[in-house]
């Protein structure tokens, strides 16, 4: 075996590494504003460990392919939970899915890095951050790289971890706290769904690692039966907490509070696109469980929707970046949940490259816009679209880069969101002979990218053309950020226009490169369910629909907006009828409040310890046996008179009783 | 030599320390009890090494105590100082040593009035601790458990907070309560056992192999050990005392309360409620009443937690909830249930043992347990914010960190036997979630805006010094625990046999 | 010999210290009447001991050893109350109520 594959390690180490060196200096005293020597050591540190990964990665996933291994490879380092029949070993695999997976993260995860130079730059809190953003990366690896659930799920809810501490990472504001807060909460609510899964797994087959589970399900399991559509319904809990789909969707946009290139990394191309991952990883699974399958692209699609609706009237833009977001992800779950895992990796893919880029413009926005208001001593939101208007003058690199990545994400061609959008779109369609049910999603996928076009037109009109809103003091301090900041949009702007190069299909006489390298993945999940073949004209009217959709989308953005009727947010109206709706997310976050929160809290203070553990337990039945003892205490102190001749009498009475009784 | 001695050395030396303490000058007490505690955690470390994983009861040291003839029969009564340790206990007397130095390296400063009654008293409760988790002689076993009752009642009784007498009493009774029950069960359970063998004898070994066929009795005589150990364990409905007592204590008396005293409940289930009661504790309305009653203290415990204004009372109740992990583990009797009731019983020591320490800590400097009194102050207080965030996280069970290894080895191995039950058990982790991080939320998040709180001190080097071999531990355990499981591996596979003699339905899997 | 006497005196002793504690109010008289009891008792051991064997004398001598070291604590507790409270009447010291 190649010498850099030996090395697989090091890759989720390094970023470790970085997160401890980080960490340490973090905690330095005093931890006032870090002088330059020691923020420059933290930049070096931070970015360093991630650039040496990425090359690192770079190498194995080369040194793979020359290998040429038709298996996946599995390093096994040390025992973890070796208890009777249960082995859990620490062990790290490298495939072909994990391969994609590995340079995603690294090459996304590197760029963010480098852009976060310059955009926390200024923050006290400089070295906690890459502190986090390296743990961050270390469990994103540890997730994609693991060899079974239980080392998945170290790195499952690690990821989840960091996104809390990163959401809540300016925690002196209460909503921040909060939204990190929900997002860790919510995101357990699946995570106990994924550790059910795993204790399924495990009493149905005696294993949690993938390829023993892999190899044996399709012999212990009878497909589409109770225990495998269990384990499957199951998992897609875990993945609708951590892919934030309905019903479990709400963390995300909450957590826009985070800093924009946590929201660009984590939020968007990597940490939510896990479930895509989970279900794509456990193919085997999902193949034999139709009806399960059907529920993963069901509420992918239904998510993707429903989510592209509340994103056409948010203001802040990076909450219409989030629920653009939630819709992208459902379309991913509508990929995999076709069985079309390839194409649901695909959009991941390419989702990563133009929704890292949007988010990072968007933070190049927000940067400059905060930096506008700071020099002004101005409090207006930095975030408000409302605020902004005609920042392409000032902007121009953001701007064009931008709109290739709105372009790519409409689905436009040749942008890479294309050809994984119409690859999910058509295999939801192909399978419609087998249940009519397939049409509705394919149809509420397409109403969906109808819907998304309009959005990032509306938004990237609001943001860059009209007239500007920012203020008249403000708009001269407006300017692009440092080259840290627009290298790395300006390589995500490439990806954005090529990647669509990994895959491009037979019908636009390409070679679907990406599907031939994830085939020995996805043999057995194939070959279990097959794809159904579209006819050659099928699937040109489902392209030239898919784009017209899109284009239309556009341009009903671009006649029905007015950029120029805007006024900045604190003179805006309030919004009224079923813009309110919208504008309020279907008031869901309300409903979950009233519904369960509140309840739950009522439940447990007022019934629960008030109550019961208060009032029925220790009141009635400690402190009520203590009472019971009390009162038969002064019972008998009644006779107690303290007078002694009182007590002798009794004494005499008694000796007397007791001779008498003798002497009878 | 070591092995014979070791557990008379652990037992003893305590004991003459504490009396050391007593005629020493008053300043040099804590020096003295640290150095005391300290000794005797170098004393039991090469326990670690010397213990063979298969070698069943081992340092046993064993001498006649008390011998009178019985009135009536002629028949010796035979009161024997027995003591040993297998793969369970062991873990339990590490612990021990290891959290009564840190105790009362953790007491310095908080501790500050009759300083030599406090360390010696600390010290008669070590002994007592590590007696009752060696003792191999019934009457042995009795006696350190009221041994320890004492030392803590005072300890709650004099150095506690403002309602600590109410909280002391409560203690002392409620467990009392239980004991004396189980005194009376162990006489009976003796004297049962001896006008059919003629032997009357404590010795646990020659109870185990005599107990068959006690008829409706053995479940009374269950009941009597169950509700000793239960109070213990503390198990809902029988959890009222914990949340006074760990308010009240002074932070060392929560730390020892929490990390090792509750562990003698499920301990005592371990070693003899369920050994010598097989058929009442496996018969289907014990057992379904134990699962229920353990899931109840899981969810119940994880939501009276959330709604605790106070934070030490909301560990408390986390507790609660903790030890209803154990018991799931220990009454779903599959090797991986109890093993890793075994492991949440260490890892509870450790993560809530810390949590206590922590909220001490901040306690000494702002003189309030109340949440609402803090907010934000991991501004002022970094170290100490990432630390209370690092053990909450592993008291929430994260993966990698050692909570997460005992849970989820108990919901493995219950899943086998009680898969419902060990479904809604799951759940309990989301509770676990919201208490303790919306708790964090309220102390170290959120706008710092209470002026006293702008002047707080982090962690001094000592605090650092209690606090950083808890950490250690945190990280080893769920990052390797492995020559923990093989050392406790055996002793487990014993117990379940013990319970339940080997057959198809030991191992097979759960339909 | 003499046996029905001793007895007698002893009966009539002991009656005398019981009247004494249960009619006196005086605490010092009170502890005065059980001296008399103990050695009503006493005088009955002497005489019972000519004819049941030398263990009643015995018993005598310990009585006696009980019956002073009652009278040092017990004049000592009589003292501290006089003390504390200026008077050894009982009916004013009530200590025991409950």
């Amino acid at each position: 075996m190649p010498g850099a594959l030996q090395l697989l390690w090091l890759v989720p180490a390094l970023p470790l590494a970085g997160f401890v060196a980080n960490g340490l200096l973090a905690l330095r005293r005093p931890p006032a504003p870090p002088a330059p020597p020691a923020r420059r050591a933290v930049s070096i540190i931070g970015v360093g460990v991630l650039l040496a990964a990425l090359a690192l990665s770079v190498a194995i996933v080369l040194a793979f392919q020359r290998a040429g291994a038709a298996g996946p490879l599995v390093f096994p380092y040390w025992e973890w939970l070796p208890v009777g029949d249960l082995h859990v070993t620490v062990a790290l695999e490298l495939d072909q899915l994990s391969a994609v997976m590995l340079l995603v993260v690294t090459g996304v995860s590197s760029l963010i890095h480098l852009f976060s130079v310059g955009y926390m730059g200024e923050d006290p809190g400089y070295a906690r951050y890459f502190a986090y953003l390296n743990l961050f990366v270390f469990f994103m690896l540890v997730l994609v790289l693991g060899a079974s659930f239980p080392v998945m799920f170290v790195g499952w809810e690690g990821v989840g971890l960091c996104s809390y501490l990163l959401i809540g990472f300016w925690f002196n504001e209460r909503i921040n706290a909060d939204a990190g807060k929900k997002a860790f909460l919510v995101n357990r609510i699946g995570d106990v769904g994924f550790l059910v899964a795993m204790l399924l797994i495990f009493a149905h087959m005696g294993s949690l690692d993938f390829q023993p589970v892999f190899a044996q399900a399709p012999k212990l399991l009878a497909p589409g039966g109770a225990a495998i559509t269990a384990i499957t319904l199951f998992l897609f809990l875990g993945c609708t907490g951590k892919s934030a789909q309905i019903p479990l969707y709400t963390w995300l946009p909450d957590a826009m509070q985070g800093p924009t290139p946590v929201s660009a990394l984590i939020h968007a191309a990597t940490m939510v696109t896990a479930g895509v991952y989970l279900v794509a990883r456990c193919n085997v699974l999902y193949a034999l469980a139709p009806v399960a399958s059907a529920v993963v692209a069901g509420i992918g699609a239904l998510t993707a929707f429903f989510a592209a609706t509340i994103a056409l009237k948010q203001w802040d833009i990076k909450r219409v970046l989030a629920y653009s977001t939630v819709s992208q992800l459902g379309y991913m779950f509508l990929g995999v949940g076709s069985g079309a895992y390839a194409a649901g990796i695909f959009h991941l893919v390419t989702h990563a490259f133009f929704k890292a880029l949007l988010f990072l413009g968007s933070g190049s926005v927000i940067h400059a816009l905060h930096r506008a208001y700071h020099a002004t001593h101005s409090h207006e939101d930095a975030q408000d679209m409302r605020n902004m208007g005609g920042l392409a003058r000032h902007l121009p690199w953001t701007s064009k880069l931008m709109w290739v990545a709105t372009l790519a994400l409409a689905g436009i061609p040749p942008f890479a969101g294309f050809f994984s959008k119409d690859a999910i779109l058509s295999a939801a369609f192909s399978l419609g002979d087998v249940h009519p049910l397939w049409y509705v999603y394919w149809l509420l996928g397409l109403l969906a990218a109808l819907l998304t076009a309009f959005y990032m037109t509306r938004l990237m009109l609001y943001t860059f053309h009209g007239p500007n809103r920012t203020g008249e003091r403000e708009s001269a301090h407006l300017h692009e950020g440092p080259w840290v900041m627009t290298g790395p949009l300006v390589v995500l702007g490439a990806l954005s226009v090529a990647g669509g190069a990994l895959n491009v299909p037979a019908l636009f006489r390409g070679h679907a490169w990406l599907e031939h390298w994830l085939e020995p993945v996805t043999a057995v999940a194939t070959r279990l369910r097959p794809a159904i073949e579209v006819p050659l004209g099928t699937e040109w009217t489902l392209v030239i629909a898919a784009v017209a959709v899109a284009a239309l989308g556009i341009f009903a953005a671009l006649r029905l907006l007015r950029p120029e009727e805007l006024v900045p947010a604190r003179l805006a109206p309030a919004e009224r009828g079923f813009a309110r709706l919208l504008w309020k997310k279907w008031y869901v976050d309300e409903i979950y409040d009233f519904l369960l929160v509140r309840p739950l809290v009522w439940l447990s203070r007022e019934v629960l310890w008030k109550t019961i553990d208060l009032g029925l337990i220790d009141g009635a039945g400690v402190n009520g046996a203590a009472r019971l003892s009390q009162v038969l205490g002064w019972v008998g102190s009644r006779l107690q008179t303290g007078q002694l001749g009182f007590y002798v009498v009794l004494f005499v009475g008694g000796v007397l009783a007791v001779l008498w009784t003798a002497v009878r | 030599m070591y092995a014979r001695w070791v557990l008379t050395a652990l037992l003893a030396w305590p004991a003459v320390a504490a009396a050391a303490i007593l005629i020493a000058p008053p300043r040099w007490a804590k020096h003295l009890g640290f150095a005391a505690s300290l000794i005797e955690f170098a004393i039991s470390v090469p326990l670690w090494w010397t213990f063979v994983p298969s070698g069943g009861m081992q340092f046993v040291c064993d001498a006649p105590w008390i011998q009178v003839p019985l009135f009536e029969t002629g028949a010796p009564w035979s009161i024997r100082y027995s003591v040993g340790v297998d793969g369970i206990s062991l873990f339990m007397v590490l612990l021990t040593t290891l959290l009564v130095p840190l105790s009362v390296l953790g007491s310095y400063s908080y501790i500050t009035t009759r300083e030599r009654a406090y360390y010696a008293l600390l010290l008669v409760l070590t002994s007592g601790m590590i007696g009752v988790f060696v003792a191999l002689d019934l009457f042995l076993f009795y006696v350190m458990w009221e041994v320890m009752l004492i030392p803590m009642y005072f300890i709650i009784g004099v150095w506690g907070g403002e309602n600590r007498l109410y909280a002391a009493i409560k203690f002392f009774i409620y467990t009392m309560f239980g004991s004396l029950l189980m005194l009376v069960a162990i006489l009976v359970l003796v004297y049962l056992v001896g006008q059919r063998t003629g032997v009357f004898s404590f010795d646990y070994f020659h109870l185990m192999r005599n107990l068959g066929g006690l008829g409706p009795l053995a479940f009374w005589l269950f009941a009597a050990f169950f509700l000793a150990f239960a109070i213990k364990v503390p198990m809902f409905p029988f959890h009222t005392w914990l949340p006074d007592a760990h308010v009240e204590a002074p932070t060392a008396g929560s730390v020892i309360l929490a990390g090792i005293l509750l562990k003698m409940g499920t301990y005592g289930f371990l070693r003899f409620a369920m050994p010598f009661f097989p058929a009442v504790a496996l018969a289907p309305p014990v057992a379904t009443g134990v699962v229920v009653l353990s899931l109840v203290g899981i969810l119940y415990g994880g939501l009276v937690a959330m709604v605790q204004p106070d934070f030490k009372k909301l560990i408390a109740y986390s507790s609660v909830a903790h030890l209803g992990f154990v018991m799931l583990g220990i009454w779903a009797l599959t090797l991986q249930s109890v093993q890793g009731a075994l492991l949440v019983m260490i890892n509870h020591g450790i993560s809530t043992g810390a949590l206590f320490f922590l909220v001490g800590m901040i306690y000494e400097r702002r003189h309030s347990r109340l949440i609402a009194a803090y907010g934000g102050i991991a501004r002022v207080v970094p170290l100490f914010a990432a630390i209370l965030t690092f053990v909450s996280l592993s008291s929430i069970g994260l993966p990698g960190t050692n909570g997460f290894v005992g849970e989820f080895l108990v919901l493995v191995g219950a899943f086998r036997t009680h898969p419902v039950a060990a479904g809604i058990a799951a759940t309990g982790v989301i509770v676990a979630a919201a208490y303790l991080l919306w708790a964090l939320q309220r102390v170290i998040f959120n706008p710092l805006d209470k002026p006293e709180n702008e002047k707080l001190l982090d962690l001094t080097p000592r605090e650092l010094a209690v606090l950083l071999p808890l950490v250690a531990c945190i990280v080893w355990i769920g990052v390797y625990p492995k020559p923990i499981l093989d050392r406790m591996e055996p002793a487990a596979r014993q117990f379940i046999e013990s319970v339940r003699p080997p057959g198809p339905t030991a191992t097979a899997l759960a339909p | 010999m003499l046996l029905g006497p001793s007895l007698g005196v002893s009966a009539v002793l002991f009656a005398l210290g019981v009247a004494g504690v249960l009619l006196r109010r005086n605490a010092i008289v009170i502890f005065m009447c059980v001296e008399l009891m103990l050695n009503a008792a006493n005088l009955a051991f002497v005489a019972l001991a000519q004819s049941l064997g030398v263990a009643g004398q015995i018993f005598v001598f310990f009585v006696m050893a009980v019956a002073a070291a009652e009278a040092a604590v017990g004049l000592a507790i009589i003292l501290a109350i006089y003390r504390h409270k200026q008077t050894v009447d009982l009916q004013n010291i009530n200590l025991l109520k409950g």
